[in-house]
């Protein structure tokens, strides 16, 4: 319980100093991904112990998902846009993910071989 | 009286979790990829809110509150990517490439096939950030001109469609590579898709998570260039 409260507390704090950041360096990033990139170095540099904070970001990020739906519920206030533009709306979207998907895909694995070869 | 108890924070928090343990139900039941409980969730949502007639408004009062974990939700990400440090280390110039490949892809596929088919010029800006994870997403659209209530509607629209059918998509395209077929998920779909990631598999999922930081700050580099050559 404390750890968890503990945790709570350092992921928090850590996005407050990456909106701190964002702001100050007038940044297009948000905060929070800012806050990721300080948590990943205070881990890696050994500065906050993992089980610090293990126990708040694993009950955070096995509700990720969840998170996500009042956004999602957001749509219904733009029916009217979207059903003015339908066509081209849902299938930029769709196709386009796909293409991003095969793209990254393909790429990142041609890449893995080939370094896999250039090492044997 | 209805109207006084919907407008709380707790109706919103509240029919935004009940629908939530509904849907995660139906799914662990039928185990239909179609039946995604975050794509369940929201269409129930939205359809109760039209049923009762309660205004979108009154929602969001408790909406938002469940809106504010997404922040440090971001943060903790950092964690599976911690974890996965010295896989991700190994393989850190075709995780780079990918990303910057899938950057490109994504904005010059999403805005080219809805110009081609006749989207206003406000819409297709609003199309082109996506892939990106709704808060960068939503600074990009506003920075490009584009409606930024259309561009988080789209964002979370493409994270169901890659979390319901990406892994399975990954795998018939001939993907075997855990490392690729989550960047390719967490790229296109972002922390929908890396949700779903998570499931499927350890690295994936730590992957996933940090396609979602390289795409959003590749696609941040990349927009305002090409806004100042076509905008």
């Amino acid at each position: 319980m404390t750890n968890l409260l503990k945790g709570f507390a350092i992921l928090l704090l850590l996005q407050f100093v990456g909106e701190t950041i964002v702001r100050g360096a007038d940044l297009t990033m948000p905060g929070n991904v800012v806050g990721m990139v300080l948590l990943l170095l205070l881990l890696l540099k050994g500065i906050i112990p993992i089980e610090a904070v293990e126990e708040a970001a694993d009950l955070l990020l096995s509700h990720l998902a969840l998170f996500f739906v009042p956004a999602g519920v957001g749509v219904m206030v733009y029916f009217d846009l979207i059903a003015d533009q339908w066509l081209p709306i849902s299938v930029a979207t769709v196709l386009s993910s796909f293409v991003v998907m095969a793209v990254t895909g393909w790429v990142t694995q041609k890449m893995e071989q080939g370094e896999a070869t250039d090492a044997e | 009286m209805l109207n006084e108890l919907t407008a709380t924070p707790l109706f919103g928090i509240g029919l935004t979790l009940v629908v939530y343990v509904v849907a995660q139900k139906i799914y662990i039941r039928f185990r239909s990829l179609f039946l995604n409980p975050v794509a369940v969730t929201i269409l129930m949502i939205i359809v109760l809110l039209l049923l009762l007639e309660i205004p979108y408004g009154s929602y969001r009062k408790g909406g938002d509150m469940i809106l504010f974990l997404l922040g440090p939700s971001v943060v903790a990400l950092a964690l599976p990517l911690y974890r996965k440090r010295s896989e991700i280390n190994r393989n850190r110039w075709p995780i780079l490439a990918g990303v910057f490949c899938g950057a490109a892809g994504s904005i010059a596929s999403a805005c080219g096939i809805a110009w081609v088919l006749g989207a206003s010029r406000e819409v297709v800006w609003s199309i082109s950030p996506k892939s990106v994870t709704t808060p960068i997403a939503i600074g990009l659209s506003e920075q490009v001109g584009g409606v930024v209530e259309l561009t988080a509607a789209i964002v979370v629209v493409t994270g169901c469609l890659g979390a319901i059918c990406g892994p399975e998509f990954c795998r018939k395209i001939g993907l075997r590579s855990e490392t690729a077929i989550g960047l390719a998920v967490g790229t296109a779909a972002h922390g929908i898709g890396t949700a779903r990631m998570l499931e499927v598999s350890r690295l994936g999922g730590a992957v996933a998570g940090l396609a979602i930081g390289l795409n959003g700050l590749m696609t941040a580099f990349l927009l305002p260039l090409l806004f100042l050559i076509f905008g």
